[in-house]
């Protein structure tokens, strides 16, 4: 293929986004539209004795107070099979259905009114009385009881323990060892706009204005709630203003709105509070891991013991691939992964960005840099003793592999063979400065998705797939993948995405939109110049681009067609069951801390990434830049700061809980090395919105410690802690 | 959030008599107010915007600088005269908020900016500030970013503004005025300690408003400075900061004003460390054994023990970047 793919155009909805015509979900205004608050559980567990509306309901142009009281039961049908986005195990939380609380900042009522500041103010006077019960709110206590995931014991979930060898032997064995616990807190995606959702019914149809990653499923999730066919169901969403993960599920406070609007008959508009994101949608768990990595004296793995303990909520398990990591990013004769989840009181954890491949790569990669100092190599030149050349996991070999040329690339261009040598041995002024490194991993995935592709009088395309676009830019990716099909220039295609009505997609997540959806769009857009082609001899149809739009114009004129449409799916064939796919990458950090003041300051990052194909390698390094952001908080300053006395989260708010400012990044680059996988998918990607994430905050502790001889075993690396007091 | 009026009086008079009403809140900026009230911290059945007084511009004399309440920061800080005279002022200015924030927000509005303490800031959490009697679970909670000089049983939220340590360092005063005239406090005394009742966190009467701060022009407000530790480079609070100002004969300290910030219940000047540098030689030595008496008194908790250390590490700073100010 040739032509804009590969290129870097500049995002086709950036105008639209610039200029506020992008529309959200609630900047929709269907007729008549009346506003929502919820109100939310002050105690993390128990029951709701008594709930008084009074002082609420006269509040002026309140129209009503939903909540468990008054409230129909729905039908909540279970889905089956589960959607991939959902937890395996336990039920999903039931709007005002019944009087119990299972975590503080539960929904247990909603005020609708005209205004939203009527809704807000009266949502403030309803009064709940409880009978509290005994809540499991520490951590270290629910840990105890930490088990296995009950979706280990079922294929196709994810594992509870990976076994090679006998790990506990050879670790006791090892001449080299480390042993050492790694805390994550838990982290929350903090995107700019806000969950909302607008809810109308029309007789018995639903339409849905939401903020979501997966307007296909969000559609099912809500007819399983309501008993209606999917049919029913219209979920629009084409503009999401980020999520990472937060809004892949259908979360209860779209339920709630669509009952609102059911109850009181109008189109009912939802946004969560600044705060309540923080208790309403899901986050990163809070995980402890515990690794144990064995070598021999040349530095060579001989075991590799990992042990993950991770909160979920008291109703769902929510499981990660928190031990996939260990088990294939280098090679090791012995390998023993565990992984525990510690019911809380808390709400349901979610994916977010990398889930469970950025944590277990986190703990990881900092052992990885212990034993590096253990075995007095070079951290970077551990990391090739023990390249993996195959999957050791799987037991299959690589679809492609080019981490050694991230290394090679990342270390040339960083500079890092002027790392200093010792710990604590640079200082410019005040500053300490250390440099340090992180290997980056993420699965490619793919899951069958449709596009519709139709060529109009005009001799313009319109392309569509039920696809989202959270900010990675599959607007514009799409219409190059269209584009170069087509032999179309890119101002003649139109890629649409986000309404269910569209074909259907796979949820926007995993990185995976670029393989399943950009699959899709090219085969449907060959279908379709194959249809033009078996209408007009090839050699009448032109070469350039810019003549391509009159002659299809022509061609179906002179067929006398309106359009003409194909609509293909693209399905997943069987590579993956012979080979594993992943993309790969080298993260390099240089850090500076102040040497009395304990300040951190990051000067440079460099993320290099080997990654199949690179569509648009202008929305690829924005993506990146972004993933290496999202790691400098992660490693820097990003935590829910927990209150075990009260079950919550005390910094909800985007002044307490710190996202990295502009003033944080100094310099950032991401590269990607040249890649070719026949067998990931037909546009050979492999994606890059998750692993951009993965690495950086290791590559940033391994040079804290580089720069101070301290290690942060802890996230976030906070000032006090690399003072050591 | 609940319902409020607005008024937008001309004259102090007017401001004064609506403001004396109860459920009144005075705004300028409303940087900090308007997410409080959206969050049902600060609870206002009346707002009084007082913009269109006559309290901004900054006026220079011989005797110090005058600077209206409603100055906006931003403008503070491009003043070329203060960035001269009095540059721990315009650090201090500088190192607070953003950029977009410090040119809506004002002078006077930043000295009663509220607590960035995480229970006061959450309405369904007990706060003694916020709901007088109800509790501090800062105490025994999520206190890092509390106080360890000044707090009390009932209370240890830090003050969270930076312009007011450089401020009391450099022994400003508070010009208030009212419906019968004008008083000035000094900066020092116009915010008060806790004790059994937070939520009175000023010496201002109802209807009482910041018309103007008054910075003295003394021997060492030209080599003064401000140092801010935080977790961020920018848009943060201070975790601790620290203000200095030296006015030096040779190597010799004549005299010295130090104050911190992030680490108190209102903006805290440290006479015995100020006492100890009199006299004493400008070196890093003398500065240490200074700091060492900044802590006496402290009273960390679990989450903030590290700042008693911070905090003189931080003055140790401040004092040698004066100390070698041209």
């Amino acid at each position: 293929m040739s032509g804009s793919v590969g290129q870097p155009i500049d995002r086709v909805d950036g105008p639209a986004k610039v200029g506020g015509k992008a529309r959200y979900a609630a900047d929709f205004r269907p007729s008549g539209v009346v506003y929502g608050a919820i109100v939310t559980a002050a105690i993390a567990k128990g029951r709701i004795a008594a709930l008084d509306t009074t002082a609420a309901e006269a509040i002026p142009g309140v129209i009503s107070v939903i909540h468990h009281g008054n409230a129909p039961q729905l039908a909540y049908a279970p889905m089956d099979p589960r959607p991939i986005v959902d937890p395996k195990t336990g039920e999903a939380l039931r709007v005002f259905q019944n009087d119990q609380v299972l975590f503080a900042g539960q929904p247990i009522a909603l005020v609708v009114a005209e205004e939203p500041e009527q809704a807000i103010q009266a949502a403030a006077l309803v009064r709940a009385s409880y009978a509290v019960g005994n809540a499991a709110s520490d951590f270290s206590h629910a840990s105890l009881e930490a088990r296995p995931p009950e979706e280990s014991r079922h294929p196709g979930g994810k594992p509870g323990a990976l076994r090679r060898g006998d790990a506990d032997a050879a670790f006791a064995a090892a001449t080299r060892r480390v042993d050492a616990s790694y805390e994550q807190p838990a982290e929350f995606h903090c995107a700019i706009e806000l969950h909302g959702t607008i809810a109308r019914w029309d007789h018995d149809h639903l339409t849905l204005w939401d903020k979501t990653q997966w307007v296909d499923n969000d559609r099912t999730e809500m007819a399983h709630v309501f008993g209606i066919p999917d049919d029913n169901v219209r979920v629009i969403s084409p503009f999401v203003g980020g999520a990472f993960g937060s809004a892949l599920r259908s979360w209860p406070h779209v339920a709630a709105a669509a009952l609102a609007s059911l109850l009181v008959n109008r189109p009912v508009e939802l946004v969560l509070t600044r705060r309540q994101q923080f208790s309403s949608v899901g986050y990163r768990p809070r995980t402890v891991q515990r690794v144990r990595l064995g070598a021999d004296d040349n530095g060579r793995l001989t075991a590799v013991i990992h042990e993950a303990v991770a909160q979920t909520s008291a109703y769902e398990e929510y499981a990660e691939m928190v031990i996939e990591p260990p088990a294939m990013l280098y090679s090791t004769p012995t390998l023993r992964a565990d992984y525990r989840l510690a019911p809380m009181n808390v709400n349901t954890p979610c994916p977010m960005r990398a889930p469970g491949i950025v944590t277990g790569t986190l703990a990881l990669e900092l052992a990885m840099d212990e034993l590096a100092e253990a075995c007095d190599l070079d951290p970077l030149r551990l990391r090739l003793l023990n390249y993996a050349e195959r999957d050791e996991n799987k037991n299959l070999p690589w679809s492609s592999k080019s981490l050694r040329q991230c290394y090679a690339i990342g270390a040339e261009r960083f500079g890092w063979s002027r790392r200093p040598s010792a710990p604590a041995s640079r200082r410019d002024g005040h500053w300490l400065v250390g440099y340090g490194m992180a290997s980056a991993v993420y699965p490619a995935h793919r899951a069958p998705a449709t596009a519709h592709a139709e060529l109009r009088a005009d001799g313009t395309a319109s392309v569509t797939s039920a696809a989202s676009d959270m900010g990675p830019g599959t607007y514009t990716s799409m219409t190059q993948v269209a584009a170069d099909e087509l032999g179309l220039p890119i101002n003649a295609v139109q890629f649409e995405l986000g309404d269910s009505l569209m074909p259907p997609a796979p949820v926007h997540g995993g990185s995976m939109t670029m393989a399943s959806v950009g699959s899709a769009v090219q085969a449907a857009c060959r279908a379709l110049r194959a249809k033009a082609l078996d209408l007009e001899h090839p050699n009448r149809l032109p070469q350039d681009r810019g003549a391509m739009q009159q002659a299809y114009a022509r061609l179906l004129a002179r067929h006398r067609l309106d359009c003409l449409t194909a609509e293909t799916e693209a399905m997943p064939d069987d590579a993956a069951g012979r080979f594993s796919m992943y993309a790969f990458g080298a993260v390099f950090a240089e850090v500076r801390v102040d040497a009395e003041l304990g300040e951190i300051r990051v000067p440079r990052l460099l993320g290099v990434y080997a990654a199949g194909r690179i569509v648009n390698p202008k929305t690829a390094r924005s993506q990146c830049i972004g993933g290496m952001v999202g790691g400098l908080g992660m490693a820097l300053t990003e935590r829910g700061q927990w209150d075990d006395r009260f079950g919550k989260i005390m910094n909800a708010s985007l002044a307490d809980y710190l996202v990295p400012v502009n003033a944080d990044v100094q310099s950032i680059e991401a590269l990607f090395v040249p890649e070719e996988d026949p067998w990931v998918n037909p546009l050979g990607v492999k994606g890059v919105g998750e692993i951009a994430l993965v690495g950086v905050a290791p590559a940033i502790l391994n040079a804290i410690h580089n720069a101070t001889g301290r290690r942060i075993r802890s996230l976030p690396a906070t000032l006090e802690k690399v003072m050591g007091c | 959030m609940l319902p409020f009026t607005y008024s937008r009086p001309r004259n102090i008079g007017e401001a004064a008599t609506a403001g004396a009403q109860p459920g009144t809140e005075f705004i300028a900026g409303g940087t900090d107010l308007l997410p409080l009230l959206k969050e049902g911290v600060r609870r206002a059945n009346r707002l009084v915007d007082i913009n269109d007084l006559p309290l901004g511009g900054i006026r220079h004399e011989a005797a110090g600088v005058r600077l209206g309440a409603l100055t906006r920061m931003s403008d503070a800080a491009d003043d070329e005269r203060l960035r001269r005279d009095y540059p721990a002022v315009v650090e201090a200015l500088l190192a607070g908020a953003s950029p977009q924030l410090r040119n809506l927000a004002t002078v006077g509005g930043n000295l009663l900016q509220h607590t960035r303490c995480l229970y006061f800031h959450d309405a369904a959490m007990p706060c003694n500030k916020r709901q007088p009697g109800s509790g501090c679970p800062a105490w025994d909670g999520q206190n890092r970013g509390n106080a360890i000089l000044g707090g009390s049983r009932a209370c240890i939220a830090t003050h969270a503004s930076d312009l007011a340590v450089a401020l009391v360092a450099l022994e400003a005063r508070v010009v208030l005025g009212a419906r019968h005239g004008e008083r000035e406090v000094p900066l020092a005394d116009f915010h008060r300690l806790p004790g059994d009742t937070p939520q009175i966190e000023t010496v201002l009467e109802p209807g009482e408003v910041i018309t103007a701060i008054f910075v003295p022009a003394a021997p060492y407000s030209r080599r003064s400075t401000y140092v801010k530790l935080r977790d961020r480079a920018s848009f943060e609070w201070a975790l601790t900061s620290a203000a200095a100002a030296l006015d030096l004969a040779g190597d010799t300290i004549r005299q010295a004003r130090v104050a911190v910030g992030g680490v108190a219940t209102k903006p805290w000047r440290l006479p015995k460390v100020e006492e100890a540098l009199a006299g004493a030689r400008a070196d890093r030595s003398i500065f240490h054994a200074a700091a060492e008496l900044a802590a006496q008194g402290a009273e960390p908790r679990q989450f903030n023990a590290f700042k008693v250390e911070l905090m003189k590490r931080a003055i140790v700073r401040a004092l040698a970047d004066a100390g070698s100010l041209a």
